[in-house]
Protein backbone atom coordinates (compact mmCIF):
# COMPACT_ATOMS: atom_id res chain seq x y z
CA UNK A 1 0.00 0.00 0.00
CA UNK A 2 2.81 2.38 0.94
CA UNK A 3 4.57 1.60 -2.81
CA UNK A 4 1.19 2.74 -4.13
CA UNK A 5 1.75 6.42 -2.29
CA UNK A 6 5.65 6.55 -3.85
CA UNK A 7 4.68 5.68 -7.30
CA UNK A 8 3.00 7.46 -10.73
CA UNK A 9 -0.97 6.87 -11.05
CA UNK A 10 -1.98 5.64 -13.89
CA UNK A 11 -4.18 8.17 -15.99
CA UNK A 12 -7.10 6.21 -14.84
CA UNK A 13 -6.56 6.16 -11.35
CA UNK A 14 -6.00 10.05 -11.09
CA UNK A 15 -8.82 11.21 -13.74
CA UNK A 16 -11.59 10.05 -11.69
CA UNK A 17 -9.90 11.23 -8.27
CA UNK A 18 -9.74 14.52 -9.65
CA UNK A 19 -13.43 14.31 -10.81
CA UNK A 20 -14.72 13.96 -7.60
CA UNK A 21 -13.24 16.97 -6.55
CA UNK A 22 -16.89 18.48 -8.35
CA UNK A 23 -19.01 17.13 -6.26
CA UNK A 24 -16.84 17.03 -3.00
CA UNK A 25 -16.61 20.78 -3.09
CA UNK A 26 -20.51 20.87 -3.60
CA UNK A 27 -21.09 18.73 -0.70
CA UNK A 28 -18.72 20.71 1.28
CA UNK A 29 -20.19 23.68 1.30
CA UNK A 30 -21.74 24.69 -2.14
CA UNK A 31 -18.67 25.52 -3.66
CA UNK A 32 -17.66 25.34 -7.62
CA UNK A 33 -14.25 23.42 -8.36
CA UNK A 34 -11.63 26.11 -9.34
CA UNK A 35 -8.26 27.61 -8.67
CA UNK A 36 -7.48 30.77 -10.62
CA UNK A 37 -10.12 32.63 -8.68
CA UNK A 38 -7.40 32.74 -6.10
CA UNK A 39 -5.12 35.52 -8.35
CA UNK A 40 -8.67 37.72 -8.54
CA UNK A 41 -8.69 37.29 -4.68
CA UNK A 42 -5.49 38.12 -4.12
CA UNK A 43 -5.36 41.26 -6.65
CA UNK A 44 -9.07 42.01 -4.59
CA UNK A 45 -6.93 41.91 -0.76
CA UNK A 46 -4.59 44.60 -2.03
CA UNK A 47 -5.90 46.47 -4.75
CA UNK A 48 -3.92 50.01 -4.25
CA UNK A 49 -5.64 51.58 -7.04
CA UNK A 50 -9.45 50.62 -6.18
CA UNK A 51 -10.48 48.93 -9.38
CA UNK A 52 -13.89 48.14 -10.21
CA UNK A 53 -12.68 44.21 -11.06
CA UNK A 54 -11.87 44.23 -7.47
CA UNK A 55 -14.21 46.02 -5.91
CA UNK A 56 -15.80 42.52 -3.61
CA UNK A 57 -15.25 40.90 -0.37
CA UNK A 58 -12.53 39.16 -0.93
CA UNK A 59 -13.16 37.31 1.98
CA UNK A 60 -15.77 35.50 0.12
CA UNK A 61 -12.84 33.54 -1.11
CA UNK A 62 -11.27 32.26 1.84
CA UNK A 63 -12.23 29.14 1.51
CA UNK A 64 -10.65 28.91 -2.25
CA UNK A 65 -7.51 30.47 -0.67
CA UNK A 66 -7.50 27.79 1.81
CA UNK A 67 -8.03 24.84 -1.08
CA UNK A 68 -5.14 26.64 -2.84
CA UNK A 69 -3.31 26.24 0.50
CA UNK A 70 -3.97 22.65 1.05
CA UNK A 71 -2.80 22.21 -3.00
CA UNK A 72 0.79 23.19 -1.76
CA UNK A 73 0.66 20.77 0.98
CA UNK A 74 -0.08 18.47 -1.32
CA UNK A 75 2.85 18.97 -3.50
CA UNK A 76 4.97 19.18 -0.57
CA UNK A 77 3.77 15.65 0.52
CA UNK A 78 3.84 14.23 -3.30
CA UNK A 79 6.62 15.56 -4.24
CA UNK A 80 8.55 15.88 -1.29
CA UNK A 81 7.81 12.89 1.22
CA UNK A 82 5.93 10.88 -1.37
CA UNK A 83 8.68 11.58 -4.01
CA UNK A 84 9.02 9.02 -6.94
CA UNK A 85 12.97 8.90 -7.76
CA UNK A 86 12.38 7.51 -11.34
CA UNK A 87 12.16 10.31 -14.42
CA UNK A 88 8.75 10.63 -16.14
CA UNK A 89 7.81 7.64 -18.42
CA UNK A 90 7.71 9.84 -21.43
CA UNK A 91 7.05 9.18 -24.95
CA UNK A 92 10.07 8.66 -26.87
CA UNK A 93 9.12 11.38 -29.67
CA UNK A 94 8.24 14.36 -26.85
CA UNK A 95 12.05 13.26 -25.42
CA UNK A 96 13.88 13.56 -29.26
CA UNK A 97 11.85 16.71 -29.66
CA UNK A 98 12.68 18.67 -26.95
CA UNK A 99 16.39 17.71 -27.32
CA UNK A 100 16.29 19.31 -30.60
CA UNK A 101 14.85 22.39 -28.54
CA UNK A 102 18.07 21.57 -26.45
CA UNK A 103 15.88 20.29 -23.33
CA UNK A 104 18.66 18.33 -22.00
CA UNK A 105 17.69 17.13 -18.14
CA UNK A 106 14.65 15.24 -18.15
CA UNK A 107 15.12 13.53 -14.58
CA UNK A 108 12.54 16.00 -12.59
CA UNK A 109 8.77 17.21 -13.27
CA UNK A 110 10.18 20.53 -14.93
CA UNK A 111 13.85 21.32 -17.02
CA UNK A 112 15.88 21.93 -14.47
CA UNK A 113 17.96 24.48 -16.69
CA UNK A 114 14.97 26.43 -17.21
CA UNK A 115 13.33 26.35 -13.38
CA UNK A 116 16.16 27.99 -11.12
CA UNK A 117 16.73 31.03 -9.87
CA UNK A 118 19.98 31.71 -12.31
CA UNK A 119 17.72 31.39 -15.42
CA UNK A 120 15.91 34.34 -14.56
CA UNK A 121 19.13 36.12 -15.86
CA UNK A 122 18.54 35.19 -19.22
CA UNK A 123 15.60 36.08 -21.90
CA UNK A 124 14.51 32.29 -22.17
CA UNK A 125 13.56 32.14 -18.56
CA UNK A 126 12.28 35.29 -18.40
CA UNK A 127 10.07 34.15 -21.02
CA UNK A 128 8.95 30.59 -19.75
CA UNK A 129 8.78 31.80 -16.10
CA UNK A 130 7.10 35.13 -15.58
CA UNK A 131 5.68 35.74 -19.38
CA UNK A 132 4.49 32.48 -19.08
CA UNK A 133 3.03 33.16 -15.55
CA UNK A 134 1.10 36.39 -16.60
CA UNK A 135 -0.21 34.75 -19.66
CA UNK A 136 -1.94 32.18 -17.62
CA UNK A 137 -2.97 34.45 -14.87
CA UNK A 138 -4.61 36.97 -17.40
CA UNK A 139 -5.96 34.35 -19.96
CA UNK A 140 -7.48 32.48 -17.10
CA UNK A 141 -9.41 35.65 -16.01
CA UNK A 142 -10.55 37.05 -19.48
CA UNK A 143 -11.94 33.41 -20.04
CA UNK A 144 -13.49 33.16 -16.79
CA UNK A 145 -11.38 29.90 -15.70
CA UNK A 146 -8.21 28.04 -15.71
CA UNK A 147 -8.89 23.92 -16.55
CA UNK A 148 -10.17 23.05 -13.32
CA UNK A 149 -12.75 25.88 -13.63
CA UNK A 150 -13.65 25.56 -17.01
CA UNK A 151 -12.27 22.01 -18.82
CA UNK A 152 -13.35 20.03 -15.40
CA UNK A 153 -15.88 21.79 -13.85
CA UNK A 154 -17.57 23.36 -16.56
CA UNK A 155 -17.29 20.63 -19.19
CA UNK A 156 -19.13 18.55 -16.33
CA UNK A 157 -21.76 20.67 -16.52
CA UNK A 158 -22.57 20.74 -20.34
CA UNK A 159 -21.43 24.30 -20.45
CA UNK A 160 -21.26 25.85 -24.37
CA UNK A 161 -18.79 28.65 -22.75
CA UNK A 162 -16.20 25.98 -20.82
CA UNK A 163 -16.06 24.01 -24.10
CA UNK A 164 -15.35 27.45 -26.05
CA UNK A 165 -12.41 28.13 -23.54
CA UNK A 166 -10.92 24.60 -23.56
CA UNK A 167 -11.03 25.06 -27.68
CA UNK A 168 -9.33 28.30 -26.59
CA UNK A 169 -6.38 26.43 -24.63
CA UNK A 170 -5.67 24.19 -27.11
CA UNK A 171 -5.71 26.95 -30.00
CA UNK A 172 -3.12 28.83 -27.55
CA UNK A 173 -1.37 25.53 -26.62
CA UNK A 174 -0.87 24.11 -30.27
CA UNK A 175 0.40 28.13 -31.57
CA UNK A 176 2.87 28.32 -28.87
CA UNK A 177 4.31 24.18 -29.32
CA UNK A 178 4.51 24.76 -32.52
CA UNK A 179 5.80 27.91 -33.38
CA UNK A 180 6.68 30.31 -30.67
CA UNK A 181 8.26 27.79 -28.14
CA UNK A 182 11.20 26.50 -31.18
CA UNK A 183 11.79 30.89 -31.58
CA UNK A 184 12.00 31.00 -27.50
CA UNK A 185 13.92 27.98 -26.16
CA UNK B 1 -16.92 29.76 8.16
CA UNK B 2 -15.77 27.88 10.87
CA UNK B 3 -13.08 25.90 11.57
CA UNK B 4 -14.76 22.48 10.15
CA UNK B 5 -14.85 24.22 7.35
CA UNK B 6 -11.36 25.69 6.87
CA UNK B 7 -10.10 22.59 7.71
CA UNK B 8 -12.23 20.32 4.91
CA UNK B 9 -11.04 22.74 2.17
CA UNK B 10 -7.54 22.59 3.10
CA UNK B 11 -7.91 18.71 3.77
CA UNK B 12 -9.30 19.06 0.23
CA UNK B 13 -7.10 20.56 -1.70
CA UNK B 14 -4.27 18.70 -0.03
CA UNK B 15 -5.84 15.74 -1.51
CA UNK B 16 -5.81 17.19 -5.23
CA UNK B 17 -2.32 18.27 -4.74
CA UNK B 18 -1.16 15.04 -4.29
CA UNK B 19 -3.16 13.76 -7.05
CA UNK B 20 -1.72 16.73 -9.32
CA UNK B 21 1.96 15.25 -8.07
CA UNK B 22 0.97 11.74 -8.35
CA UNK B 23 -0.20 11.72 -11.61
CA UNK B 24 2.87 14.07 -13.34
CA UNK B 25 0.04 16.64 -13.91
CA UNK B 26 2.35 18.80 -13.08
CA UNK B 27 5.05 18.57 -15.17
CA UNK B 28 6.34 20.47 -17.96
CA UNK B 29 7.29 17.48 -19.60
CA UNK B 30 3.93 15.95 -19.66
CA UNK B 31 2.03 19.49 -20.80
CA UNK B 32 4.65 19.21 -23.82
CA UNK B 33 3.66 15.71 -24.37
CA UNK B 34 -0.04 16.56 -24.15
CA UNK B 35 -0.06 19.42 -26.95
CA UNK B 36 2.24 16.90 -29.06
CA UNK B 37 -0.04 14.22 -29.20
CA UNK B 38 2.81 11.82 -27.83
CA UNK B 39 0.48 10.36 -25.08
CA UNK B 40 -2.18 9.47 -23.82
CA UNK B 41 -1.50 10.10 -20.53
CA UNK B 42 -2.89 13.61 -19.97
CA UNK B 43 -6.03 13.32 -22.61
CA UNK B 44 -7.05 10.18 -20.16
CA UNK B 45 -7.04 12.36 -16.66
CA UNK B 46 -8.48 14.72 -18.28
CA UNK B 47 -11.54 12.77 -20.03
CA UNK B 48 -12.01 10.53 -17.35
CA UNK B 49 -11.79 13.66 -14.00
CA UNK B 50 -14.52 15.57 -17.00
CA UNK B 51 -16.64 11.87 -17.50
CA UNK B 52 -17.02 11.49 -13.29
CA UNK B 53 -17.57 15.03 -12.96
CA UNK B 54 -20.45 15.09 -14.89
CA UNK B 55 -21.96 11.79 -13.95
CA UNK B 56 -21.88 13.61 -10.55
CA UNK B 57 -23.72 16.79 -11.39
CA UNK B 58 -26.23 14.21 -12.98
CA UNK B 59 -26.94 12.68 -9.71
CA UNK B 60 -26.55 16.01 -7.56
CA UNK B 61 -29.56 17.00 -10.13
CA UNK B 62 -31.43 13.91 -10.08
CA UNK B 63 -31.95 13.40 -6.68
CA UNK B 64 -31.82 17.00 -5.92
CA UNK B 65 -29.55 16.48 -2.91
CA UNK B 66 -27.84 18.89 -0.24
CA UNK B 67 -24.67 20.20 0.94
CA UNK B 68 -23.35 18.49 4.25
CA UNK B 69 -25.26 21.20 6.01
CA UNK B 70 -28.31 20.75 3.91
CA UNK B 71 -28.79 23.27 1.79
CA UNK B 72 -29.62 22.35 -1.71
CA UNK B 73 -26.76 22.42 -3.91
CA UNK B 74 -26.70 25.32 -6.68
CA UNK B 75 -24.80 24.59 -9.71
CA UNK B 76 -24.14 27.96 -11.35
CA UNK B 77 -24.44 28.00 -14.93
CA UNK B 78 -21.18 29.76 -17.26
CA UNK B 79 -22.50 33.35 -19.22
CA UNK B 80 -22.64 31.77 -22.56
CA UNK B 81 -24.13 34.96 -23.78
CA UNK B 82 -20.65 35.70 -24.15
CA UNK B 83 -18.41 34.17 -26.44
CA UNK B 84 -15.65 36.51 -27.60
CA UNK B 85 -13.74 36.22 -23.93
CA UNK B 86 -14.00 32.48 -23.58
CA UNK B 87 -11.70 32.21 -27.24
CA UNK B 88 -9.30 34.83 -26.56
CA UNK B 89 -8.91 34.52 -23.16
CA UNK B 90 -8.68 31.08 -23.85
CA UNK B 91 -5.68 31.57 -26.68
CA UNK B 92 -4.03 33.86 -24.18
CA UNK B 93 -4.08 30.56 -21.42
CA UNK B 94 -3.13 27.57 -23.96
CA UNK B 95 -0.28 30.05 -25.01
CA UNK B 96 0.89 30.44 -21.50
CA UNK B 97 0.05 27.02 -20.05
CA UNK B 98 2.45 25.70 -22.91
CA UNK B 99 4.96 28.06 -22.14
CA UNK B 100 4.95 27.59 -18.69
CA UNK B 101 3.82 23.76 -18.56
CA UNK B 102 1.85 24.61 -15.66
CA UNK B 103 -1.74 25.60 -15.18
CA UNK B 104 -2.90 27.33 -11.66
CA UNK B 105 -2.98 24.16 -9.60
CA UNK B 106 0.16 22.90 -10.78
CA UNK B 107 1.87 26.29 -9.82
CA UNK B 108 1.12 25.85 -6.45
CA UNK B 109 2.14 22.19 -6.24
CA UNK B 110 4.99 22.72 -7.71
CA UNK B 111 5.78 25.12 -4.96
CA UNK B 112 5.11 23.27 -2.23
CA UNK B 113 7.82 19.99 -3.48
CA UNK B 114 10.02 22.83 -2.84
CA UNK B 115 10.58 24.39 -6.18
CA UNK B 116 11.15 27.61 -4.98
CA UNK B 117 11.11 29.87 -8.56
CA UNK B 118 7.15 28.88 -8.87
CA UNK B 119 6.94 31.67 -6.77
CA UNK B 120 7.48 34.04 -10.16
CA UNK B 121 4.81 32.10 -12.15
CA UNK B 122 2.42 32.71 -9.09
CA UNK B 123 3.47 36.61 -8.98
CA UNK B 124 3.21 36.94 -12.78
CA UNK B 125 -0.08 34.91 -13.09
CA UNK B 126 -1.04 37.77 -9.77
CA UNK B 127 -0.34 40.23 -12.29
CA UNK B 128 -1.59 38.96 -15.47
CA UNK B 129 -4.69 38.88 -13.17
CA UNK B 130 -4.41 42.80 -12.14
CA UNK B 131 -3.73 43.31 -15.45
CA UNK B 132 -7.29 41.64 -16.70
CA UNK B 133 -8.62 43.71 -14.07
CA UNK B 134 -7.46 46.96 -15.43
CA UNK B 135 -8.31 46.44 -19.25
CA UNK B 136 -11.46 44.57 -18.71
CA UNK B 137 -13.43 47.30 -20.10
CA UNK B 138 -11.22 48.04 -23.14
CA UNK B 139 -11.18 44.05 -23.83
CA UNK B 140 -14.30 42.60 -26.24
CA UNK B 141 -16.14 39.69 -24.22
Amino acid sequence: MLDFLYQPWPWYVAGPIIGLMVPLLFYIGNKPFGISSNFRHICAACDPAGIEFFKYDWKSGTWNLVLGAGVLIGGFLGGMIFANPEPINLASSTISDLRALGISDFSGFVPSDLFNWEALGSGTGIMVLAVGGFLVGFGARYAGGCTSGHAISGLSNLQLASLIAVIGFFIGGLLMTYVLLPLIL
Amino acid sequence: MKFTDYLLYLLSGTFFGFVLMKSEVVSWFRIQEMFRFDAFHMYGIIGTAILVGMISIQLIKKFNTTDRKGNPVVIAPKDSSQTKRYILGGTVFGLGWALLGACPGPMFALLGSGLTIMIVPILAATLGTYFYGVMQQKLPH
